[in-house]
């Protein structure tokens, strides 16, 4: 059960995390921080099918967040998540065709390994 | 088009990690081990608990302003930087909640430190062309 709810909100994290940041970039800079115009951003944002999507997925995630928590330890449920770190990575060099260069891949592999010693 | 300044990237940076970290944290305090989670009601009612409202608040915060990184800065460069987060939740767990930390969780801490700083310290926040959103 535990195992289950940890492999669900790893794969709705990792989906919901790159389509937002599909989402963000099709939306372009937010660089205007007055009231306003945050609104506007907002509204736009709401009719942005990539953050709608990842909404959707990040929900999905929470609510197995909110689950695992009820059952295990904050020191478990927060490092474990971190395997999508690994997995976004991949996808983002993929999939979002950013550049990760070597300095990239090595600051997330020692992230990883951190986590996992966190973890243990 | 310019970059958005260094110490922009840097304060948003620190709201997505501390919004995350207490976020977090706050749910954990309103869903201590024995909470019965089965039916969709549960989970409903349960929002409405004050520290699992305060962690919804504060996680919705964090989904905002990591929106608003992202559309400046890459994913490959946000999810490092705002890893520093899975450190703060460590000593958060030490200092509320009596979470014991041993010398392994030590040198993972240490580990990620040192790849956020590799990543953050070492390239631009930014590899793919984006324009400015028409707001």
């Amino acid at each position: 059960m535990k195992w289950l709810l940890v492999a669900l909100m790893v794969g709705s994290t990792t989906v919901g995390e790159i389509l937002q940041a599909a989402g963000m970039r099709h939306h372009g800079q937010i660089h205007d921080f007055r009231p306003g115009a945050i609104g506007r951003a907002l509204s736009l944002l709401a009719r942005n099918r990539f953050v709608i999507g990842s909404v959707i997925a990040m929900a999905i995630s929470f609510f197995a967040f909110m689950k695992l928590l009820s059952m295990t330890d904050l020191s478990f449920a927060v490092p474990v998540s971190a395997v999508t770190y690994a997995m976004e990575t991949v996808l983002a060099k993929y999939i979002l065709k950013e550049r990760v260069n070597a300095l990239r891949w090595a600051g997330a592999t020692l992230v990883v390994c951190g986590v996992m010693l966190v973890s243990l | 088009m310019s970059a958005p300044p260094r110490l922009r990237t840097w304060l948003c940076t620190a709201v997505v990690v501390l919004s995350n970290a207490f976020g977090d944290f706050f749910m954990k305090r309103g869903l201590p081990d024995s909470t019965r989670l089965s039916t969709p009601l549960e989970y409903v009612t349960m929002l409405f608990q004050p520290w699992v409202t305060l962690g919804v608040v504060l996680l919705v915060i964090w989904q905002l302003s990591r929106m608003t990184l992202l559309s400046w800065a890459d994913l490959s460069y946000v999810l490092p930087v705002t890893s520093v987060g899975y450190v703060l939740v460590a000593l958060i767990g030490w200092a509320f909640l009596n979470e014991s930390i041993s010398v392994t969780r030590w040198a993972g801490i240490v580990l990620i430190m040192a790849g956020v700083a590799l990543v953050s310290g070492g390239s631009a926040p930014s590899t793919v062309h984006r324009h400015k959103a028409k707001s």
